[in-house]
C-alpha cells in the first residue's frame, strides 16, 4: 500500500464519493456553530423546508458577542443580544445542543470541544469560524468554512471540498527561555507570510512539537491560518490520549482502548511524500511580537522593525501603510514602547495553562498604572478552574481582573474594544488593521511577554526578567 | 444563485495586499441575520472617515470607477478570518469578478458559493493592469469564464486562468452544492452505515 501522509489517512477515510474534475465530498464528523456565521444558514434550511441531517454530529455555543461582566444579565447592545437570541431561537427550534450563556460549559468554541472531549482524533471537524484549525492539534482534520457551507453540513453532514496539498514543517530541538508555542507559530509565520501556507494543509512535527502539551499544540495550530494553510495538525501521540482520557464526552472504557488502538495508526509513514518541508530550529526562536498588521510582520521582540530596502519590491506600499497605521518607523526597535493595553485571552491563549503561566509571572508583582489589562478565561471551566486554583486572587492582587468568558477583545465584538490609536500587547490571532476596535493598534505576543509588558507598561524582553 | 455569464468592465484597482476580511467587513458589522446589505459597509474603515463622510482618497469613493463590477486588488486577498459576510458585502455592492494573484482558501470557496468569480492572475498581469489603470480610468477588463480568459480590453494583454469543472459548471448553470449534496443522500447514509470510526466515537 502507498505510503500515506497522516492528512490523506484521515481524509481518505471521510471520502464519501468524489466527483470528476471536481471536489470530493467530504463526510464531517464534528460540526461547531455559533451566533455570528450560523443564522443565515439556519434561515437556508428553513427556506428549503428541511430540518439537520445529523443533530447528534453538532454542537452550539455563545462565545463572538458575550460580554465578559454580568452575563447573568440580558446582553446589554441590542445587537449582539438579538444575535446571541437569534441563535437560541434556532436551537430551539432545531433541536441542536446549545451550550448558551449560563450554561457550565459555555466558552468559545474552539476551547470547548477539545476541553469537553469533543474533539477526538481522526475526526473531521468544521466550524464557521476560522480558528477551527485549533483541533487538528488531537490529529484531526478541522477547517473553518463559510456560511453556505455551514448551511451544507446541517443540511447533509457533508462538504464539497478539493484536496489540498500538504506541507510539513518540522521543529527540532529544545526551546530557550521565555520561549512558548505562541513564539514558535509567530516565528513560522514570520518567516514564511501571511500567504505562505495558502493551498496546503500543514503537518507540524519534529522533536520540539512532541514536547509540548496539548494545549500549546492548540496555540500552534490555531495560528495555522494564520499563514495561510487551509489547516494544521498534529499526530496524535500518548499526550494526545493521556489529555482525552475521562473528558465528557470522550469514548470510555473499552471504547477508549479500541479508540486509542486506531488513533495509534494515525501519522504520516515515513516515506509518505509531502509537497513541501521546512524545517527550523528550535534553539534558534526567540520570543516573538509583531510590529504591523499581519501576523506575518513579526520580529524577535528584541529585533528591528525590517528597513523599507528588506521589504520585496511588490510588498513596500503594503508595508508603509502598514507601519503608517501602527504609527511605527521602518528599522527601529520596540524595546520600551509604551503600551496601554494588554489582552490576554482569545481561542489561541486563554486556556488554563494560559492563565497558569501568567499567574505565575505575575505573582508578587505588580501591574504598570497605565495598563488596562484583560485577562478572558476561554470557558466556564477555565474559570471555574482558575478560581480552584486561586489564579483569580494572584490577579486580582498584582492588579488584574480576571472576567468571564468569551471571545471579547480579540475581535471586539462585544463592548471590549481597544481605543483608537492605542497600542495592545494581545495574546489574540490577528493585528489586522482596526480588529480590536477602530484603529485599535494591535502587537500578537505569547502570554508571558504579555504577562512582562503588563507589569512594566511597556515592551520588553521577558526573558530580562526572573524566570522559573 | 445568478447565472454568470461573461463580464465586460471597467476596474476598481486596489494595488494592496494581504487584504483581510476585517477590512473587506469589520466584525462590528457582523451582527446581521439575513445576508442583505452588507454592500454599504465594503471596506467601511478604509472608506469613510469617523464622522462617515467618504474619505476622497479610497477608490470606491472615486466616481472614475463607479459602476464597476471587477474588483483588482494586490497578492493575498481575502485572507483572515472565514466570515462569508465579506463576500456578501462585495457582491452586494455590485461586483462580480475579484482579480488577484493569490486569494485565501476559505474566501475563494466563500465567493464561489456566492456567484463571486475569483480569477487568479500572473503577479505579472496584476502589475500591468495596475500600472494601465493609472493612465486610462477608464481600462476595461473581460472576463469570460467559458473560455477560462482574461484580457485587458484593447491591449491585447490576456491570461487564461483556473477554475475546478464542477464549479465552472455551478457558476454557468447558477447550480449550488447543496442540491447536488441533497441528491446523493443514499450515498451519504451507506458511507455512515461502513465507517467503524463514526460507531467508536458516537456514544
Amino acid at each position: 500500500m502507498a505510503a500515506k501522509t497522516l492528512f490523506d489517512k484521515v481524509w481518505d477515510a471521510h471520502v464519501v464519493t468524489e466527483i470528476k474534475g471536481g471536489p470530493s465530498v467530504l463526510y464531517i464528523d464534528k460540526h461547531l456553530v455559533h451566533e455570528v456565521t450560523s443564522p443565515q444558514a439556519f434561515a437556508g434550511l428553513e427556506k428549503r423546508g428541511i430540518s439537520l441531517f445529523r443533530l447528534q454530529n453538532t454542537l452550539a455555543t455563545a462565545d463572538h458577542n458575550v460580554p465578559t461582566k454580568d452575563q447573568h444579565l440580558p446582553i446589554k447592545e441590542a445587537l449582539s443580544r438579538q444575535q446571541v437570541e437569534k441563535l437560541t431561537e434556532n436551537c430551539n427550534k432545531f433541536g441542536v445542543t446549545l451550550y448558551g450563556l449560563g450554561h457550565p460549559y459555555q466558552g468559545i468554541v474552539h476551547v470547548i470541544g477539545p476541553e469537553l472531549g469533543v474533539t477526538l482524533p481522526g475526526m473531521t471537524m468544521v466550524c464557521g469560524d476560522s480558528h477551527t484549525s485549533t483541533h487538528g492539534a488531537f490529529g484531526s482534520i478541522a477547517f473553518g468554512i463559510g456560511t453556505s457551507e455551514v448551511e451544507q453540513v446541517m443540511a447533509t453532514q457533508c462538504l464539497m471540498q478539493s484536496k489540498p496539498k500538504t506541507m510539513k514543517i518540522e521543529i527540532n530541538g529544545k526551546l530557550g527561555k521565555g520561549v512558548v508555542s505562541k513564539d514558535i507559530i509567530l516565528y513560522i509565520i514570520s518567516k514564511i507570510s501571511a500567504a505562505g501556507g495558502t493551498g496546503y494543509f500543514v503537518e507540524f512535527a519534529g522533536s520540539a512539537i512532541r514536547s509540548l502539551s496539548m494545549e500549546a499544540r492548540m496555540t500552534i495550530c490555531n495560528m495555522s491560518i494564520e499563514m495561510g494553510a487551509r489547516g494544521g495538525m498534529i499526530a496524535p501521540d500518548e499526550t494526545t490520549f493521556e489529555y482525552i482520557k475521562g473528558r465528557e464526552f470522550a469514548p470510555k472504557g473499552a471504547k477508549f482502548d479500541e479508540a486509542v488502538a486506531y488513533w495509534k495508526t494515525l501519522y504520516s509513514d515515513e516515506d509518505a511524500k509531502f509537497d513541501q518541508v521546512l524545517t527550523y530550529k528550535a534553539e534558534d526562536i526567540e520570543p516573538m511580537i509583531t510590529y504591523g498588521t499581519n501576523p506575518g510582520m513579526g520580529i524577535k521582540v528584541s529585533g528591528h522593525i525590517p528597513a523599507e530596502t528588506e521589504i520585496d519590491a511588490a510588498s513596500r506600499l503594503s508595508f508603509k501603510k502598514s507601519l503608517e497605521y501602527m504609527d511605527f518607523q521602518p528599522g527601529a526597535s520596540l524595546i520600551g514602547k509604551q503600551v496601554n493595553y494588554v489582552f490576554i485571552g482569545s481561542c489561541t491563549n486563554s486556556r488554563i495553562e494560559d492563565l497558569r503561566l501568567v499567574a505565575e509571572f505575575v505573582k508578587g508583582k505588580k501591574k504598570a498604572a497605565n495598563i488596562n489589562a484583560y485577562v478572558i478565561p476561554g470557558s466556564k471551566q477555565v474559570e471555574k478552574q482558575a478560581i480552584a486554583e486561586g489564579i483569580d486572587k494572584v490577579l486580582a492582587e498584582a492588579g488584574f481582573e480576571l472576567r468571564e468568558p468569551g471571545c471579547s477583545a480579540c475581535l471586539g465584538m462585544n463592548e471590549d474594544k481597544v481605543p483608537k490609536g492605542e497600542y495592545c500587547v494581545s495574546t489574540s490571532n490577528r493585528n489586522f488593521e482596526g480588529r480590536q476596535g477602530p484603529g485599535a493598534r494591535t502587537l500578537l505576543a505569547s502570554p508571558l511577554t504579555a504577562a512582562a509588558v503588563a507589569v512594566s507598561g511597556k515592551i520588553v524582553d521577558v526573558r530580562d526578567f526572573n524566570l522559573n | 444563485m445568478e447565472k454568470f455569464v461573461t463580464i465586460t468592465s471597467n476596474i476598481t484597482p486596489l494595488a494592496i495586499e494581504d487584504i483581510d476580511t476585517d477590512q473587506i467587513i469589520p466584525a462590528r458589522f457582523l451582527k446581521a441575520t439575513t445576508r442583505e446589505g452588507f454592500g454599504d459597509n465594503l471596506f467601511r474603515d478604509w472608506r469613510y472617515d469617523e464622522q462617515n463622510n467618504p474619505k476622497k482618497d479610497f477608490v470606491l469613493n472615486n466616481q472614475d470607477f463607479a459602476g464597476s463590477k471587477i474588483l483588482v486588488a494586490g497578492k493575498n486577498f481575502g485572507c483572515g478570518s472565514s466570515r462569508e459576510h465579506a463576500a456578501w458585502a462585495i457582491t452586494d455592492a455590485g461586483f462580480k469578478v475579484v482579480v488577484s494573484s493569490f486569494f485565501a482558501d476559505i474566501f475563494k470557496n466563500n465567493a464561489l458559493n456566492n456567484g463571486l468569480l475569483p480569477v487568479q492572475v500572473s503577479q505579472q498581469f496584476l502589475n500591468t493592469v495596475f500600472e494601465k489603470v493609472q493612465a486610462d480610468k477608464n481600462l476595461k477588463l473581460n472576463v469570460d469564464l467559458e473560455k477560462q480568459k482574461i484580457e485587458i480590453v484593447g491591449h491585447n494583454v490576456s491570461e487564461s486562468f483556473e477554475i475546478n469543472d464542477y464549479k465552472k459548471t455551478c457558476l454557468i448553470n447558477g447550480y449550488d452544492d447543496i442540491d447536488y449534496l441533497l441528491s446523493i443522500k443514499d450515498k451519504i447514509e451507506a458511507y455512515e452505515k461502513g465507517s467503524k470510526y463514526l460507531s467508536l466515537i458516537s456514544k
